[in-house]
């Protein structure tokens, strides 16, 4: 399937929820409602013509202008053809609806993203530091990002 | 051997100590070519050379050894029992040493020649047990006491195949002292209790493959109860860092160490005096007498101790479940059938 | 539609059940352990918090981060896209090779560079001896996992040659900095080619000879067999790949499923577990795999090497890499699976944002899953067949 098929067919079901597309790029890719991940994650993973059943990767960036996005790979092992979902929050309000439960994959990609650039995933099971100590202050991949002269009363070298 | 140095010397303290002491004579000097040998064999097994700087092929390099646990910090933690961790590498280095009271090393020497012999060894390498799990119990570390409750039940479980084995050589012989178990075989190699022993023809075929059986089975259970691969669960590596003996530093590992060597040695010990001719020269009167006697002791006893350190670098270990299986549904059954079967042609 | 799939757990636990004949409650409880951060089979500085009822595991709860080295922070502070590369060698320090191709391959993509076919031909020839040699530690230290030592050594023993054509080939033995944008540090030194073969000739009945010491032992097939069994949907489901996955049943290789380099001129197979010992998908599943994967390497770089072109090794690239605003996603089949790159770029001459999918990280996450239900000595051994390399889940 192509990347239009997949938007055709995705924004005849969810209209509202796919905010903008791209598929001219090298890379295709759908924003989607930050609130709305799961049932469109939901319908991408069990429909017979799509069948995403392999999350890849999972990646937060920050964009610098108070954007937060978290970006999904999707593949399908049948089908073998993939997709990028985008969805973004502010940094005031970093939410995002988790996949977790769709792809169990998407679970510690999800804390990872969580741990290094604060995106909250709403409603993922074990939303927990997973790289960094558990006790550690700030998201080190915020561009704003600034390293802490202290660690727990320790100094932190250079 | 008590009997003469108590002729000797009369009833005195000196005359126990010495006795004592006698097979320290051995087991030490033992423990090092027994480092040597493991090192070296596994190094060649898996193309490697091992030692090659102390001395000529390194050979001096478990003195070395030696002499560096000697001087090793000797540690403590600060959340042990420390009675009970101190104690617990002399307990169970002093369950394998007692066992060597009753081996016969020779024709001449046994160090205390009592009927009960076979009887008296089993009982006494079970201490060992008490020291391991004080071992583990004492550590106050979770790893040590699953070591220490894994090597109970393992020794425990194995106690029974191994003595049903000593059972079926003893049923031929109709003996439970060494001495007498090892004086029966004489006359050459086809006298050996696992050749079915000096009975006529037809009842020495009948006895064959029970007796083969039987010291297959009791060499198994005596790897099993020396802790050795494949059944060296209770200080797995790999799962439970080092088991009973985690915690362990300096002089009192190097005890722990010492004890598996010499139990290593008895068990070997056990399987050749009962099943393999003992002190017996294989060619009847050829090369026959107490010097020799020893030799084809040590002889036979390090074939079964390089045997051990054969299979332990060559297989993988087994599971908890698949060591308990093995001990109580395959080699427990088989030996009944062993005990059943030698009682039948023996009475017939 | 189901949303959430889990497994049905092998053993229930019921702590504090066990009743005395008089009706007083023994109390029983469960153990929570902490397997490693240092540990002999954690394969480094994995910390597993074991929940043990007696030796059964109740439940694993892996803690990571011990070996965070926050590489794509570094990764966004590099002056170029050229630094990278050596950061990229210390992630999955087993099969540095291959990160490095991804990496490269990523920025080559993305600028659209054309490599010449010598340089295409060589990286093949790199990634399968890295292959070979990450697979070789993968099996060696499986082996002192279920406590037979000596196919370690084995194991390092042809490891080693590999090392030493490595070595010839850029200078290093482990981290090795040699795939470049757009081509290589270096061209093959003299002799290269025949050292290669001579190493393909030498190593074949070496497979055989490990073959039989350790994967066919009856002993070491007890131990793996029927253990920890990863359904192939529940695998799929979690993102895991590589010979994990294969081991699962699933024919899927990013060589041949989604094509890089020029594996497709290549005759090869993709090796995956039938289930020949126990069930699909348990750890000798995952274990044969690798080994017979390694058969396959060989088989491509023995093509590879006979069909070297002669030629240059570094393609016309500017002289600063600035890719144009974008970004893209790359991945690649390393050692242990899929190994994607994901490059934001702003048009400066440095990445905006580089993250890194581990497959160690992806196929780690799916552990307490399988692992609920076994046995202690059973944990260690899935541990050991989904072979992660701490480097590469912590970065």
């Amino acid at each position: 399937m192509t990347a239009e098929e997949i938007y055709k067919s995705l924004s005849a079901k969810f209209g509202e929820a796919l905010v903008e597309s791209k598929l001219d790029a090298p890379q295709p890719f759908l924003v989607l409602d930050p609130k709305r991940m799961k049932e469109v994650s939901l319908f991408l993973r069990d429909d017979e013509a799509l069948q995403f059943d392999f999350c890849s990767c999972v990646s937060g960036v920050d964009y610098n202008n108070g954007k937060l996005g978290a970006i999904y790979h999707l593949a399908s092992m049948v089908h073998k053809h993939k997709i990028v979902l985008k969805a973004f929050c502010t940094r005031e309000n970093p939410h995002i609806q988790s996949v977790a439960s769709v792809w169990g994959g998407a679970d510690w990609h999800e804390r990872e993203a969580y741990d290094l650039l604060g995106i909250i995933f709403d409603e993922h099971p074990d939303l927990r530091r997973i790289l960094l100590p558990y006790d550690w202050e700030g998201y080190p991949l915020r561009k704003d990002y600034k390293v802490p002269e202290f660690y727990n009363g320790m100094k932190v070298p250079y | 051997m008590y009997e003469l140095l108590h002729d000797l010397l009369g009833d005195s303290l000196l005359v126990y100590v010495i006795g004592a002491a006698l097979p320290l004579l051995f087991v030490l000097p033992f423990a090092v070519v027994a480092v040597l040998l493991e090192m070296k064999v596994s190094a060649h097994m898996q193309d490697r050379v091992a030692y090659m700087y102390t001395g000529w092929h390194g050979v001096l390099q478990p003195v070395a050894d030696i002499l560096k646990l000697l001087q090793k910090e000797d540690t403590v933690p600060a959340a042990a029992d420390k009675f009970l961790f101190r104690l617990a590498p002399f307990l169970v280095f002093m369950g394998g040493y007692a066992g060597f009271a009753a081996l016969p090393f020779s024709s001449a020497y046994i160090g205390s020649n009592i009927d009960l012999g076979v009887f008296y060894i089993l009982a006494v390498s079970s201490l060992a047990v008490i020291g391991l799990m004080m071992s583990g119990w004492a550590s106050n570390n979770k790893w040590s006491l699953f070591g220490a409750m894994r090597s109970v039940a393992q020794i425990i479980s194995y106690e029974i195949p191994s003595a049903l084995s000593i059972l079926v050589a003893v049923m031929i012989v109709g003996s439970l002292n060494l001495q007498e178990v090892s004086k029966f075989q004489e006359g050459g190699i086809q006298n050996w209790i696992v050749f079915g022993g000096p009975m006529p023809l037809l009842q020495k075929l009948l006895l064959l493959p029970f007796t083969i059986t039987a010291f297959f089975i009791l060499f198994l259970a005596g790897i099993a109860e020396v802790n050795r691969t494949p059944f060296d669960l209770p200080e797995a590596e790999s799962e439970l860092v080092q088991g009973y003996n985690t915690e362990y530093s300096g002089m009192k590992f190097a005890i722990f160490y010492l004890a598996e060597f010499a139990n290593m040695f008895l068990v070997s010990g056990i399987v050749v005096s009962l099943y393999l001719g003992g002190w017996t020269s294989p060619f009847g009167d050829v090369m026959s007498g107490p010097i020799w006697s020893f030799f084809w002791f040590v002889a036979k006893g390090m074939f079964f101790v390089f045997l051990q350190v054969w299979i332990r670098w060559t297989l993988p270990r087994l599971r908890v479940d698949q060591l308990m299986y093995t001990s109580w549904k395959v080699l427990t059954p088989f030996l009944f059938v062993c005990i059943f079967a030698v009682g039948l042609i023996l009475v017939l | 539609m189901t949303e959430t799939r889990t497994l049905p757990t092998r053993y229930v636990t019921h702590p504090g059940e066990l009743k005395t004949s008089s009706g007083r409650s023994l109390r029983t409880d469960e153990m929570i352990i902490n397997m490693g951060p240092q540990h002999p089979s954690t394969h480094g500085v994995l910390r597993l918090e074991v929940v043990l009822d007696g030796e059964i595991v109740v439940d694993v709860i892996p803690h990571i981060g011990y070996l965070h080295r926050c590489f794509e922070k570094h990764a966004e502070h590099m002056t170029n896209y050229q630094q990278v590369i050596p950061y990229c060698d210390r992630m999955d320090y087993l099969s540095s090779m291959n990160n490095d191709w991804a990496y490269a391959l990523a920025v080559e993509r993305m600028m659209k560079i054309e490599v010449p076919p010598r340089v295409e031909t060589i990286r093949v020839i790199m990634a399968e001896l890295q292959r070979i040699a990450s697979h070789l530690i993968a099996v060696g230290t499986y082996g002192i996992d279920m406590g037979a030592f000596t196919p370690f050594l084995w194991a390092f023993r042809d490891r080693e040659r590999i090392l030493d054509l490595f070595e010839m080939t850029c200078g290093a033995r482990l981290l090795y900095n040699y795939i470049w944008i757009g081509g290589l540090s270096h061209d093959l030194p003299p002799g290269f080619v025949d050292k290669a073969k001579a190493f393909c000739t030498y190593f074949k009945p070496n497979i055989k000879e490990l073959n039989d010491l350790l994967s066919y032992n009856e002993i070491f097939v007890k131990r793996t067999a029927n253990v920890g069994v990863l359904p192939a949907d529940v695998g799929i489901n979690y993102g895991v790949s590589g010979p994990t996955l294969r081991g699962s049943g699933v024919n899927w290789d990013l060589r041949r499923d989604d094509p890089y380099g020029i594996y497709d001129k290549f005759e090869w197979e993709v090796q995956v577990g039938k289930g020949e010992r126990g069930t699909l998908g348990d750890c000798w599943d995952r274990y044969i795999v690798r080994v017979r994967e390694m058969e396959e390497s060989v088989k491509i770089i023995e093509q590879a090497l006979a069909v070297l072109p002669e030629g240059n090794v570094q393609a016309a690239i500017p002289k600063r890499i600035r890719p144009d605003s974008a970004e893209i996603y790359v991945r690649t089949e390393t050692a242990r699976g899929e190994l994607g790159f994901y490059v934001v770029s702003d048009g400066t001459a440095s990445p905006y944002r580089l993250k890194a999918r581990a497959p160690a990280f992806v196929n780690l996450s799916v552990l307490p899953e399988i692992s609920r239900g076994c046995m202690l000595a059973d944990l260690v051994a899935i541990v050991g067949s989904v072979d992660i390399v701490l480097g590469e889940v912590d970065r």
